[in-house]
């Protein structure tokens, strides 16, 4: 008879015993769940300010949670706060900002995958010298062309218009999202376009039939940039559009900063949430996928 | 006619030059094989004739036409990579048929084409599958597939195989031999393993620095190398080399004196001088041999390395290495004194300046 069993075997063996409390874990985790409430106790004292009356927050404990719950902050930094003159809320801003956003999103992405995949795939005579003027652009502050482009908007007649405001927004993401998709497209096997050129496909064709569908992940990161970056923009907004077409981030301004007797802190609380909760909605919801994305463009350079 | 004629090709990124003066001629129904080390600019050439490189100067003809400012489409070529470069979104089938959409073709002849190519390739069961389902043999077939349902008269394969595991290299190996004799297409093949090139060509072009070194049958590229660099590119384990001296029919190195009486000089009145000679393992004979040899003498034995089909025994002869490969079979341990025999009609002389063959 062969004894097998473990019990024949001396000193250690099988999967190494490891202790749930060890000091490093203790450690680690007491870290980041001290800076998690740090990061989260101001976020918490917004909903709860925002969801508190005026005569509770007077009372000056801001950390406490809401003895009595009201949305009228809410329903006000919505439809009737009021900005100047006119009393309208932030929803005219909210409708201009997506009116902005959607073409800005789509009509920069559009240009800069296609340029990605031109400098990435079709090398051209001097697409070296291209790209970099075009990646230099990312590094000029852009305070220095606010008013060239003033002037500009005026001459072509689109001055405080919401197409002026889209062309600049796509022009000044097309540094960033250019990069972006080039290296991406870079990343992508040589090979599979060399294929797909033999199989006689024309640079339409490689485009929309082989590099699009292979590129999702990095389309949802240039989304998420744009989105982000356009809906929380105020420089511009506030630069090339009219009260009648400011976006969201400027009539928040206007409603936190316009004063008229009492400080309403639960409204602008609220107001501030509001417009912040569109780019928010928009990372949980493809957050993965934009991690995804940046780490496989960041692969090849 | 040629199927493939290259003529003063040259290619040059800036100042570097990949490619000189290169001249190709190929056969209908050749299977050619560019062999050579990384950088050499074979895969280069294969590019240049598929049309994805421009050519800095000179043209290249398919079927008799001048293709050289030809799309890749329009050059009548198919093309199989090393990476497969399956398209990962489409089907098998996606992937076989991509080339014939774009080229408008009705759909029947797609089909027949498709249920061609699938039937020689026994991947009938795969055309639902995406490529990722596939193991890498399979995909390998289907790049093959995506080539043959463009019924073109050249292939152009880029190292196809060395993706793949060394058992399914073999067995695939055999497979592209059995489809150049089934299909009769001019096939060029870039590859850096001599095995594939040996077993596989009917004519080998070994290239250098962008160059074609030799251009030949595999049994005139193992046999009569051109040069000294062709010759220890060609055999595993690599041919052995002496220097040393020729003079009135003996190569002289050390204490050693070899007769070269059957050796078939390429100019034997210039014959005369320093030379290196190449001795291929397998051509040190061992055993009872010996004994039909003009040139013998005694070694002992330094290391072995047992094989199965053959031992390698390395050994010091003439103050310099020397490999021999023995038979599997044969029982020899270190230390031990074994006698071989070499014939020196089946050696190799080189000039020692040029390199070249003597």
């Amino acid at each position: 008879m062969v004894d097998i069993s473990t019990s024949a075997l001396t000193g250690p063996h099988g999967p190494k015993p490891r202790k749930a409390f060890s000091r490093r874990n203790i450690f680690l985790y007491g870290f980041l769940i001290i800076v998690a409430i740090y990061y989260a106790i101001p976020l918490y004292v917004m909903v709860v300010t925002s969801l508190k009356g005026m005569a509770e927050i007077r009372l000056g404990n801001i950390f406490s949670p809401p003895v009595e719950i009201t949305f009228q902050p809410w329903v006000k930094a919505w439809g009737e706060a009021c900005t100047g003159l006119t009393c309208e809320g932030l929803s005219t801003g909210f409708w201009n900002s997506v009116r902005i956003t959607i073409p800005s999103v789509i009509l920069s992405i559009a240009i800069a995958s296609v340029n990605g995949y031109a400098l990435a795939n079709w090398r051209f005579k001097g697409s070296n010298v291209f790209f970099t003027i075009l990646i230099f652009g990312a590094f000029v502050p852009y305070q220095v062309m606010l008013y060239p482009i003033v002037i500009m908007l005026r001459e072509i007649g689109l001055y405080g218009s919401l197409t002026g405001l889209v062309i600049v927004h796509t022009i000044f993401g097309m540094p960033i999202l250019t990069l972006l998709f080039r290296n991406y497209f870079s990343s992508l096997p040589e090979e599979l376009f060399k294929a797909a050129r033999v199989d006689g496909a024309g640079f339409w064709g490689i485009y929309f039939r082989i590099m699009l569908p292979m590129s999702v992940p990095i389309f949802a990161v240039g989304v998420i940039l744009q989105v982000t970056g356009i809906w929380n923009d105020f420089l511009f907004g506030v630069v090339y559009t009219g009260p009648e077409t400011y976006p969201m981030t400027v009539s928040l301004n206007n409603i936190v900063n316009s004063t008229q007797g009492v400080k309403e802190y639960n409204v602008n609380m609220a107001a501030t949430i509001l417009t912040g909760l569109v780019p928010l909605t928009i990372y949980f919801v493809s957050g993965r996928l934009f991690v995804r994305g940046i780490a496989a463009g960041a692969v090849k350079g | 006619m040629y199927s493939v004629e290259i003529k003063n090709l040259d290619l040059h990124f800036g100042s570097v030059k990949v490619l000189q003066n290169l001249d190709l001629d190929i056969p209908k129904g050749e299977f050619l094989v560019l062999l050579g080390s990384s950088g050499c600019g074979k895969s280069t050439l294969l590019n240049c004739i598929a049309g994805l490189l421009d050519v800095s100067a000179g043209q290249i003809h398919i079927n008799g036409n001048n293709v050289t400012w030809s799309e890749p489409s329009e050059r009548g070529i198919g093309m199989v990579f090393q990476s497969y470069a399956l398209y990962p979104q489409m089907t098998v089938e996606g992937n076989l048929t991509f080339g014939l959409k774009n080229a408008k073709m009705p759909k029947e002849e797609i089909a027949k084409r498709v249920a061609r190519a699938a039937e020689v390739l026994q991947i009938e069961p795969l055309l639902k599958r995406k490529p990722a389902a596939l193991s890498g043999g399979q995909r390998q077939r289907v790049a093959i597939g995506r080539a043959l349902v463009r019924d073109v008269d050249v292939f152009l394969f880029d190292e196809p195989l060395s993706n793949l595991d060394a058992k399914l290299r073999a067995d695939l190996r055999v497979e592209i031999k059995r489809l150049h004799q089934q299909l009769q297409n001019t096939m060029i093949y870039v590859t850096h393993d001599q095995i594939e090139a040996m077993t596989l060509a009917d004519r080998i072009a070994i290239m250098r620095g962008g160059q074609i070194m030799q251009l030949a049958s595999p049994d005139e590229i193992y046999n009569r190398p051109v040069n000294k660099y062709v010759a220890g590119f060609i055999g595993s384990p690599a041919m052995n080399f002496y220097e040393g001296q020729v003079y009135q029919g003996n190569f002289t190195t050390g204490d050693l004196v070899l007769p070269l009486a059957g050796y078939e000089y390429a100019d034997p009145a210039n014959a005369d001088g320093p030379a290196t000679i190449g001795i291929r393992p397998e051509h040190i004979v061992t055993g009872e041999l010996v004994g039909n040899t003009a040139f013998q003498t005694e070694i002992t034995v330094e290391l072995v390395e047992p094989m199965g089909s053959d031992t390698l025994v390395y050994s010091t002869l003439a103050g310099a290495p020397v490999k021999i490969r023995m038979d599997g079979q044969a029982k020899v341990n270190l230390g031990d004194k074994i006698s071989v025999g070499i014939d020196p009609a089946r050696a190799s002389l080189f000039d020692k300046e040029t390199e070249l063959r003597l």
